[in-house]
């Protein structure tokens, strides 16, 4: 088999440095919206929300699925829809008993 | 490993590390699913017994691990330029920082201990029930991370073993890029506690 570029792909330090600092400021602001009274009502959203942003960043550069095949990524995306089914069918379960 | 023609299938072994990775999501994703629901129930019992958490120690630990993430990325970039000896010093940092995040881990456990919220205490059983689960959640979810933490160290070890003994080299990077994908894993768990534990107040 072919290696793919996945495989044999060098991902420069300033790409991996980027993505840090990119990270650290996420890591502040789901801290600055969960302590600002104002933004009270938006902290789980908010907090959820950034922090998908950050495992997004993890997923894409430091585990470098944003070069992986459809393959991959296909079978990570039916994960989490196994997950997010599980969830939601208990969350049905627990509304309407 | 090679076979007779030198051949390395590395996108084998990464296709098996990921599919390690799908079940360790489902194993984390079941305790997710308690809290949200039992958040849900119980929500002011999780705001007043979430405010007991401490969250400069949260955020710092936070800030370690996400840059631990950085630096076995680099260790990796390193070796695939063949630098061996920068490679093995990342990986070193990387184990440094995990036992770090596992030093302040233990610190606020203590704290936590000290005041008398651990499973089954007089005090913890005189709370309200959401807080008693709340509490629950937090032991169970963040030790079964920081055992993953520990593993994790423990393995990057050897890496660095294989590193230094050249096993592990430019042409033969498997181990290390699966070691690599296992403390990203486990950094994006993180990534998600630090909310759920010491943020959604």
């Amino acid at each position: 088999m072919k290696d793919t570029s996945a495989e044999t792909r060098i991902i420069p330090s300033r790409t991996y440095a980027a993505v840090w600092l990119a990270l650290l400021v996420l890591l502040a602001a789901t801290l600055a919206v969960s302590r600002l009274q104002v933004l009270a009502q938006y902290s789980v959203l908010g907090s959820l929300l950034i922090a998908t942003v950050k495992a997004g960043l993890v997923l894409a550069f430091f585990m470098h699925l944003k070069y992986e095949g459809r393959f991959l990524k296909g079978l990570l995306l039916l994960t989490l829809a196994a997950l997010t089914l599980f969830i939601g069918l208990t969350f049905a379960d627990v509304w309407y008993r | 490993m090679s076979t007779a023609t030198g051949h390395i299938d590395a996108a084998g072994k990464k296709m098996g590390m990921w599919f390690f990775l799908f079940t360790e999501i489902l194993f984390f994703g079941g305790m997710f699913l308690l809290y949200s629901i039992y958040r849900y129930k119980y929500a002011q019992d999780f705001h007043n017994a979430a405010a007991e958490e401490n969250i400069v120690l949260g955020t710092v630990n936070t800030a370690i691990l996400l840059t631990s993430s950085l630096c076995i990325a680099l260790s990796i970039a390193a070796i695939r330029r063949g630098e061996r000896f920068f490679s093995s010093w990342l990986q070193l940092v990387t184990i440094v920082m995990g036992v770090a995040f596992l030093v302040i881990k233990y610190f606020e456990w203590m704290a936590k201990i000290d005041i008398g919220i651990y499973p089954d205490s007089p005090v913890l059983l005189k709370m309200a029930g959401g807080e008693i689960i709340f509490f629950g959640l937090y032991y169970v979810m963040t030790g079964l991370h920081g055992l993953h933490v520990l593993v994790g160290c423990v393995v990057i070890a050897f890496m660095t073993r294989f590193t230094m003994k050249q096993t592990i080299n430019r042409e033969n990077v498997a181990r290390l890029e699966n070691t690599g994908l296992y403390w990203h894993f486990v950094d994006i768990v993180w990534i998600y506690l630090y909310p759920l534990f010491y943020l959604i107040t």
